[in-house]
C-alpha cells in the first residue's frame, strides 16, 4: 500500500462537482438540486401511481383513460420541460464571459498523459499545476498534441474537451484559496485514469510571487552533488525529452522541469513530489505508470543521488 | 388444426436433413432462434466481462487487471452490448415473432434473412477472434480518432473492431429492410395498419430508423479504415481532417440506436402489459403516435453527446431543447401503460414482474436523462459514472427487463414448455435488488467526480465505498442471470407442456401449435379487430376465398405466401418463397474472407474473397430455389 496522506493534501481532498468553490460550478450545482427535486417529485408521484395501479382491481371507481395520459404524460411534462429549458440557458448564460477581459489567459496542452501549461504566452512552462488568483477570472485555451482529452476542474466548472487542431476557450475563476484536482474527462488512453492535475487558487500576491519564481530559469546548482546531478541530467537520456530553462533548449516532448521541485506532485497527480517518489519514478516508470511515454533510466546509485540533489534544487 | 403426415404443406416446409438442412435453413423460426440464442450468449459474454471490470474497481489501487486488459474489457463490454446484444436481439424478436403476429408464414426474402444472421454470427466472431490474435480493441465502443486513428492505434487491434463491426451493421439493415417490407405487405387479410400489435408498430418504426441510422456509421468506419490502410487523412488535423467529423457521424447513429433498441422493447412491454391485466391496452393510437414520434425526434438530439466539445452554447441549447422534447412521447408511453394496469387486474407472473420492474427503473433513468440533456449540468456529469449510472438505467431498465419479460413470455411458444415461476421470480428479485445496488451508487460517485473509463482510482478522495457496493451489487445481478438461465435450461427437460395459448394471448401467434409448425398457420387467419384472439375465438379457420383452401391444401409443392396491400391489407397476390439455399452462408463467408483479408494487408485473400462474393451473387441470383 502507498501511503496516501500526502497525495492527498497535494491534490485536494474531495473532487465533488457538488462541492463548488468557484462561481460556474456553484450556479451548476444549483441547477442540479432543483433538477433533483423536480425529478424527485415527479419520480415520486408516478411511482405512487404504478403502486396503486398494481393493487387488485375492483377497488376503485376511478378508470384512468386517454385523459389521464394526456395530462400525465403530456401536460404536467411540457410545463416541468419549460421550467428547465429556462433554467438550463439562465446556468448557461451564467457561466459565460463577462465583458471584462480576463485577467489572465493560461494555455493548456493535454498530452498522453500528462498536462503542458504555460503562461505569458509561453515564457512560464510547467507542468499537471495550475496556478490561479483567487476571485479573478481566468481564461484558459485548450488543445491537445495528440488524442481528445477533456479539461475537468469539477470543483470550478464543467468539463471542456482538448481536440487536436482546434482551441476551446473556458472560463475558470476559484472564489476560495484551495487546492483542487483536476481530471482527464476523456478516455485518452492506457493511462486515462493516471492523468490527474493540481489547481493552486491563491491570493493575487501569492500567486504574482509563484509566476515570478517560475519566469526564472533554473538556479546554478548549490553545492558539488547538485553540480554533479546536473551533468548527469545533461549527459544522460533525461535531456531528450525535458527542458530545463537555461540550461538545455526548449523541449516539449516532456514536462519542462524548470521549477520542479515547486511542484506538489510528479507524473500528471498520480505521486506525491518526495525525494522517494522521484527516485522509483526515474528509474522505473513503467511499473507504476504502465504505458506511460516516460522510459525507464538506467543510473548507477551516485549518479541517481546526484540526479536527485539537482532536481530538488529546481524550486 | 390437424397435421396429416405426407402432407404436401408439412413436406414443403419442412428443413432438409442433416448438417447441411441445418445450414441451408431459411425460415424465420429457426433464423430468429439462432438470432436469439446467439445475442444472448453474446449478453452473457459482455456480462462476464463487466464482472471483471467490477472486481477491478471494488477497491482503488487494485492490481487484479492491468491497465491495457482493462481498457480491452470495457470496449468490448460496450461493443458486445450495444452492436452484438441489444440491436440483434430486438431485431431477433421481430424476425421470430411479427409473421407470427402477423399471420405470415416467413418472411419475404428467407435467403436475405439468413444472410444477414450469418453476417451477424461471422462478425460477432470477426471481433472476437481479436482475442487470440492478442489485438483487442481498445478504444471504446465509440471509437474516437486520434486515439483510434493508425498513429495512436498502430496495432490491429482498431481493424479487428472497425470491420467487425460494419460485418455486424450490414446484417443489421438486411434485418430492417426486410422487416419493413414484411410489415407492409404481409399482414394477415384484414389487419389495416390500425389493427397492427403494437409490438408490430414498434419494430417498423425501429426498422426504418435502422435505415437511416446505419448506412452513415457504415460509410464512417469506411472513411476511417481508410485512414488506417491507405493513409486518407478524415480525420486528421494534421493534414486538414477533422476528428470532429467522427463524433458527429458516429452520434448521428448513435443517439438514434439508443431508441433503435429502446423500441422493441417499448413492444415486447405493450405485448404483454393487455395478457397480464386481461385488458385491452389503454390510448393504442397514442402509444403507437408516440413510437413514431420517437423515431423522428431521436434524429435531433445526437449533439446532446457532444455538449463538451466547444460547440456554441446557442448551438448546444438546440439540442437540449430535443433531449428534452422526447421525453414527451416518452410519457405518454409509460403513462398509458400505468393506466392499462389501473384498469386492468394484474396478473403477478415473472413476465409482468419484468415489466414493472421495467417501469420502476425506466422512469428512473428517463429523468436523470433530462438532467443530463441540461447543457451545464452535463458539462459536470459527461463522461463521469453519473452517465454511466443514468444510460445502465435505461438500456438495463429499458431493455433487459423488457428482454427478460419477451422471454419469459415467449419462450412457451418456441420450445412448447413453460418456464417456472418461482424460479423466474427469484431471478427477478435478484436482478432488481442487483441493479439497484450496482447502478444507484455510481449517480453519487460520478458527482463526486469520477470520470468513467479508469481502470483504477486514488484512494481517500471519497470514491471507495461507492465503489465497493457497485461491485457487490454486479455480483447480485450475475446471480440472477444464473437463476435465469437455470430456469430456462431446466425448462428444456422439465418445463410444463405450454399448450398453444397459455397466458390466454391477444394477437396471433398464439393461435398457431407451440412451438409452430414449420408454416406457422395451416389456414392463414383473417384479422377484423386488434385484439382477433379475444374478440373471435375461435378464429374462422374455415370457408374464406378459394386462395385461402388453396393454401391450406397446396396442388403444388411449393412454400406459398399471400401479400397484401399496404394500409388496408387487402390480400393481392400469392408469392411463393425459396425453400433452402446454402448460398447466404456462402456470402457471408465470401464477405469474412474479404474482411480478412483487409484485416492482414493480403491482396490475395482479399481477391478470394471477393471472387467468392462474385461466386455466390450469381448462384443466389441464379437460382430462385423456390422449388422442392
Amino acid at each position: 500500500m502507498r501511503a496516501w496522506g500526502p497525495l492527498v493534501a497535494a491534490v485536494g481532498e474531495n473532487p465533488s462537482a457538488l462541492r463548488a468553490r468557484g462561481p460556474a460550478a456553484a450556479e451548476i450545482a444549483a441547477l442540479w438540486w432543483l433538477m433533483l427535486g423536480l425529478a424527485a417529485a415527479v419520480y415520486a408521484v408516478t411511482i405512487v401511481l404504478l403502486a396503486v395501479a398494481s393493487r387488485r382491481a375492483g377497488r376503485y371507481t376511478l378508470r384512468p383513460g386517454h385523459g389521464f395520459v394526456v395530462v400525465c404524460g403530456v401536460a404536467v411534462p411540457a410545463v416541468i420541460l419549460v421550467v428547465l429549458m429556462v433554467l438550463t440557458i439562465r446556468t448557461g448564460v451564467a457561466t459565460l464571459a463577462t465583458d471584462d477581459e480576463p485577467a489572465l489567459t493560461v494555455q493548456v496542452e493535454g498530452r498522453q498523459f500528462w498536462w503542458d501549461v504555460r503562461y505569458d504566452d509561453g515564457a512560464v512552462v510547467t507542468a499537471n499545476e495550475l496556478h490561479l488568483p483567487v476571485g479573478e477570472q481566468v481564461e484558459v485555451e485548450l488543445t491537445s498534441d495528440d488524442v481528445v482529452h477533456s479539461f475537468w476542474v469539477p470543483q470550478l466548472h464543467g468539463k471542456l474537451d482538448m481536440i487536436p487542431g482546434r482551441v476551446n476557450r473556458l472560463l475558470l475563476q476559484a472564489d476560495e484559496p484551495g487546492v483542487y484536482r483536476g481530471i482527464c474527462g476523456e478516455f485518452c488512453g492506457i493511462q486515462h485514469a493516471r492523468m490527474h492535475f493540481v489547481v493552486v487558487a491563491e491570493p493575487r500576491e501569492q500567486f504574482d510571487a509563484w509566476l515570478e519564481g517560475q519566469r526564472a530559469e533554473a538556479a546554478e546548482p548549490a553545492g558539488d552533488l547538485a553540480a554533479e546531478g546536473r551533468e548527469v541530467f545533461l549527459g544522460t537520456s533525461c535531456v531528450a525529452c525535458h527542458a530545463i530553462r537555461g540550461e538545455t533548449g526548449p523541449n516539449a516532448i516532456g514536462p519542462d522541469l524548470t521549477h520542479l521541485a515547486s511542484r506538489r506532485t510528479i507524473a500528471a497527480g498520480m505521486l506525491a513530489n518526495n525525494r522517494g517518489n522521484l527516485a522509483g519514478w526515474i528509474l522505473d516508470p513503467q511499473s507504476q505508470k504502465q504505458g506511460a511515454r516516460m522510459p525507464p533510466t538506467n543510473l548507477e546509485g551516485p549518479q541517481l543521488q546526484a540526479l536527485l540533489a539537482y532536481l530538488e534544487s529546481l524550486e | 388444426m390437424t397435421t396429416v403426415t405426407g402432407d404436401r404443406l408439412d413436406d414443403v416446409w419442412a428443413t432438409r436433413p442433416g448438417l447441411v438442412g441445418w445450414l441451408g435453413a431459411v425460415n424465420h423460426k429457426q433464423v430468429g432462434q439462432r438470432f436469439i440464442a446467439t445475442a444472448f450468449v453474446f449478453f452473457l459474454v459482455g456480462g462476464v466481462q463487466s464482472l471483471f471490470m467490477r472486481y477491478q474497481l471494488g477497491s482503488p489501487e487494485s492490481t487484479f487487471l492491468d491497465p491495457e486488459t482493462y481498457n480491452q474489457l470495457f470496449t468490448m463490454h460496450g461493443t458486445t452490448m450495444m452492436f452484438l446484444f441489444a440491436v440483434p436481439i430486438g431485431e431477433a424478436f421481430g424476425i421470430y415473432f411479427v409473421p407470427l403476429m402477423l399471420g405470415a408464414r416467413d418472411m419475404p426474402f428467407p435467403r436475405l434473412n439468413a444472410f444477414g444472421y450469418w453476417a451477424y454470427l461471422f462478425g460477432g466472431i470477426f471481433l472476437y477472434s481479436s482475442f487470440l490474435a492478442g489485438s483487442v480493441p481498445d478504444s471504446g465502443w465509440y471509437a474516437y480518432p486520434p486515439l483510434s486513428g493508425p498513429e495512436y492505434s498502430p496495432r490491429s487491434n482498431l481493424d479487428f473492431w472497425l470491420l467487425g463491426v460494419t460485418f455486424v451493421e450490414v446484417s443489421g439493415v438486411i434485418a430492417a429492410f426486410e422487416i419493413v417490407v414484411l410489415i407492409l405487405r404481409f399482414r394477415a387479410p384484414g389487419m389495416a395498419i390500425s389493427r397492427m400489435p403494437l409490438f408490430v408498430w414498434s419494430l417498423l418504426v425501429t426498422a426504418t430508423m435502422i435505415l437511416v441510422a446505419f448506412p452513415p456509421l457504415i460509410m464512417g468506419t469506411v472513411l476511417l479504415e481508410l485512414d488506417r490502410k491507405v493513409g486518407t487523412g478524415f480525420y486528421d488535423p494534421a493534414v486538414g481532417g477533422d476528428p470532429m467529423l467522427w463524433q458527429h457521424i458516429f452520434w448521428w447513429f448513435g443517439h438514434p440506436e439508443v431508441y433503435i433498441i429502446l423500441l422493441p422493447a417499448i413492444g415486447i412491454v405493450s405485448a404483454i402489459l393487455p395478457v397480464f391485466t386481461r385488458t385491452r391496452i389503454v390510448g393504442y393510437t397514442f402509444i403507437a403516435a408516440a413510437t413514431v414520434a420517437i423515431g423522428i425526434l431521436s434524429f435531433g438530439v445526437w449533439v446532446h453527446h457532444m455538449f463538451t466539445t466547444g460547440i456554441n452554447l446557442l448551438g448546444l441549447t438546440f439540442f437540449t431543447a430535443g433531449s428534452l422534447l422526447i421525453t414527451i412521447p416518452g410519457g405518454v408511453q409509460i403513462f398509458a401503460f400505468i393506466a392499462t394496469l389501473w384498469r386492468g387486474r394484474p396478473v403477478f407472473k415473472p413476465p409482468l414482474l419484468h415489466v414493472i420492474g421495467f417501469l420502476v427503473v425506466f422512469v428512473f433513468g428517463g429523468l436523470s436523462g433530462v438532467m443530463v440533456a441540461s447543457v451545464p449540468f452535463d458539462w459536470q456529469a459527461h463522461d463521469t459514472y453519473f452517465v454511466v449510472a443514468h444510460f445502465h438505467y435505461v438500456l438495463i431498465g429499458g431493455v433487459l427487463f423488457p428482454v427478460l419479460a419477451g422471454l419469459t413470455y415467449w419462450l412457451p411458444k418456441m420450445t412448447g414448455r413453460m418456464l417456472d415461476d418461482r424460479l423466474g421470480t427469484v431471478a427477478f428479485w435478484l436482478l432488481f435488488a442487483g441493479f439497484n445496488l450496482t447502478f444507484l451508487p455510481q449517480h453519487v460517485v460520478g458527482l463526486l467526480g469520477m470520470p468513467r473509463r479508469v481502470y483504477t482510482y486514488p484512494s481517500g478522495i471519497g470514491w471507495d465505498v461507492y465503489n465497493l457496493l457497485s461491485t457487490v451489487g454486479a455480483f447480485v445481478v450475475a446471480a440472477g442471470m444464473a437463476v435465469f438461465v437455470a430456469d430456462v435450461v431446466r425448462s428444456r427437460w422439465r418445463g410444463a407442456p405450454a399448450g398453444d395459448d397459455p397466458w390466454g394471448g391477444n394477437t396471433l401467434e398464439w393461435a398457431t401449435t407451440s412451438p409452430p409448425e414449420p408454416f406457422n398457420f395451416r389456414v392463414i387467419p383473417i384479422a377484423t379487430t386488434r385484439d382477433p384472439l379475444w374478440d373471435e375465438r375461435p378464429l374462422d379457420l374455415a370457408g374464406g376465398p378459394a386462395w385461402r383452401r388453396e393454401l391450406a391444401h397446396p396442388v403444388v409443392s411449393r412454400r406459398e405466401m399471400v401479400s397484401t396491400s399496404v394500409l388496408d391489407a387487402a390480400p393481392h397476390e400469392v408469392l411463393t418463397l425459396p425453400i433452402h439455399s446454402l448460398w447466404p452462408l456462402g456470402l457471408a463467408a465470401a464477405l469474412g474472407v474479404f474482411l480478412i483479408g483487409v484485416m492482414v494487408d493480403r491482396t490475395s485473400i482479399g481477391l478470394v474473397g471477393l471472387a467468392g462474393l462474385a461466386v455466390c451473387v450469381i448462384g443466389w441470383l441464379w437460382s430462385r430455389q423456390d422449388e422442392p
